[in-house]
């Protein structure tokens, strides 16, 4: 089935800096894709070039089979877009930040009431619907910005950071509202630098760095390529814990030495334990878990996701 | 573009009671302060008609210039810099020209407004002498645009208020002193009166005081309004660049 969304050596250049760097990308309909990459890696850039906001400064680029740069406003209509940071109007009421922008896209007066409405249902947020939107939380902003992006029935929605920022619960309430959409069929994009929002949400994603993709995948296949099943994390009481990376030799797979402990990669975490006892070692601390995408980015990027 | 206009209105609606009351104070109170205050100094009035009749058009030539300047100014920068507003209107489906031209617009509908205010007022107090009085308002519309897109084009290009104080002091303070508005420009020096010429409102304040006195702007009359519009086209086409700048990179 052809791609929603098409991407080959797609560039991006702001004057000499090269933000994204040849990347290629196919987003089918229905599934929900994320790009996972640390501060800087170019996944706005990217994002804005899929919401046809700017230009690509090189390679190929089709969103629903048109031309961004021609048909923008064509490719736009059929987009919502949830940047990174909420650009609601603080000055209007919730409901009318959902009418008002219903208009932009030639939406009937009676049809745009009645979808903000359902939307402000959806978000759970149609007990503020009269208030302004200033005193609001940042998760129900947050959930505003994201029923603005649904005012149009989009067939794809690009989700820029969606729960960054936000607290534990506001976090799981966008989750699962999200979780929601794609059950509905609705195309995601995501951009995060979550591992736990990627794991949770994508079927698919890119691991992204330095404006270029390290790795393809669905999360599970990533884990499985780049990581072992079980991490041993160790925490050693010492100035530096790179002294234990020789003495650790051989436990496991592999060994990542970070500032504050070791993380052995490993088929089995209790073995892998037991054989650092025989060793005599002594860690402050052990912790037996399952990989994760984070692993996967310290394996390809040699460092860690969120600094 | 309409869909723009309508948001603008929207977002009017919250404050348009005082908004308006404030259209029409403003024009009250230089009634009597130009009028009765200053006009007594003024006797024999200008060019043969008392000063009070004389100072109403340039008035409201210059109250569009103003109301254009206050909406071109601080709410284009807020909706760059503050609200981003313009940015979530270029994720929709419309152009840079419908972002501008929507907000151009209800600029215009607040000028034509407080126009209006100024000129119903000016006719209460008697002060019109013509069938040809409501051409001030298409005078003011031409003034108020031919201000507000080079203003607008100005607004898009900084990133902080204080060169918003600049443009106030050394572009508006000295169009509203010598533009004809409070005395004859042939009264000014040589210098300044050339500067008068060369921005828009002296042009308009011309204009409006032949609407609105009934006298005959002759071919003048076209020169003053072709030179209206070369600023509103030239300044719209340098907002459009300058907006297209900002909201497409
Ligand atoms: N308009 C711009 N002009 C110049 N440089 C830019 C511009 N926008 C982004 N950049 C640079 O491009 C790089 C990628 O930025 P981008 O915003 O795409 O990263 P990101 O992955 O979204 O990061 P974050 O997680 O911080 O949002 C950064 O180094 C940034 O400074
Ligand atoms: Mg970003």
């Amino acid at each position: 089935m052809a791609s929603l969304i098409r991407a080959r050596g797609l560039i991006k250049r702001f004057g000499d800096f090269t933000a994204v760097d040849g990347i290629d990308v196919d987003v089918r309909r229905g599934e929900a894709f994320g790009f996972l990459g640390p501060n800087g890696a170019g996944k706005s850039s990217t994002m804005r070039m899929i919401g046809c906001v700017s230009p690509p400064s090189g390679g190929v680029l089709e969103i629903l089979g048109l031309d961004p740069v021609r048909d923008g406003p064509a490719i736009r209509a059929k987009l919502g877009v949830c940047p990174q940071l909420d650009n609601l109007d603080i000055e209007l009421t919730v409901r009318e930040n959902l009418t008002t922008y219903a208009r932009f896209f030639g939406i009937a007066r009676k049809v745009a009431r009645r979808r903000a409405d359902e939307l402000l249902e959806f978000v759970q947020l149609t007990e503020r619907a009269d208030s302004k939107v200033e005193p609001l939380s940042g998760g129900m902003k947050r959930r505003l910005t994201i029923a603005r992006a649904l005012v149009n029935e989009p067939e794809i929605v690009l989700l820029d950071e969606p729960t960054t920022g936000l607290d534990p619960q506001a976090r799981h309430l966008v989750w699962e509202r999200l979780f929601r959409l794609k059950q509905q069929g609705v195309t995601l994009v995501l951009t995060t630098h979550y591992m736990d929002e990627a794991e949770q949400l994508c079927d698919r994603l890119v691991v992204m760095d330095g404006g270029r993709i390290a790795a393809e995948g669905s999360p599970r296949e990533l884990i499985e390529r780049y990581s072992t099943r079980e991490v041993v994390e160790l925490r050693f009481n010492a100035e530096s814990q790179e002294p234990y990376a020789s003495k650790l030799e051989g436990v496991g797979e592999r060994l990542e030495v970070l500032p504050d402990r070791v993380l052995l990669y490993v088929a089995d975490g209790d073995e892998a334990v037991a054989e650092v006892h025989r060793r005599s070692l002594s860690p402050a601390s052990v912790l037996v878990r399952r990989s994760s995408l984070e692993d996967v980015f310290l394996r390809l990027t040699g460092r860690t996701l969120v600094e | 573009m309409l869909a723009v206009l309508e948001y603008h209105l929207v977002n009017y609606r919250r404050t348009w009671r005082g908004s308006a009351l404030s259209s029409l104070v403003l024009p009250l109170l230089t009634m009597l302060g130009f009028g009765v205050g200053v006009g007594s100094y003024v006797a024999g009035g200008v060019d043969g008609v008392s000063y009070l009749d004389w100072i109403v058009p340039g008035l409201i030539a210059s109250t569009a210039m103003q109301t254009a300047i206050g909406e071109s100014t601080w709410p284009v920068l807020s909706a760059f810099e503050w609200l981003k507003t313009y940015f979530a209107q270029a994720a929709a489906p419309l152009r840079v020209a419908d972002i501008l031209g929507g907000h151009l617009a209800f600029m215009l509908f607040r000028v034509l407004i407080s126009a209006v205010a100024f000129l119903a007022i000016a006719l209460a107090f008697g002060t019109l002498h013509s069938w040809w009085s409501p051409v001030a308002l298409i005078v003011a519309m031409l003034v108020g645009l031919s201000v507000a897109a080079p203003t607008a084009a100005y607004a898009a290009t900084i990133s902080s208020d204080s060169y918003l104080a600049i443009l106030l002091r050394f572009a508006v303070l000295p169009m509203s002193l010598f533009s004809g508005v409070f005395f004859p420009v042939e009264s000014l020096p040589v210098v300044l009166r050339w500067i008068a010429y060369a921005l828009p409102l002296w042009h308009g304040v011309d204009l409006s005081r032949d609407a609105t006195l009934g006298l005959d702007p002759g071919w003048l009359g076209l020169v003053h309004a072709a030179y209206l519009i070369a600023w509103c086209a030239a300044g719209c086409w340098l907002a459009h660049r300058r907006y297209r700048r900002r909201l497409v990179i």
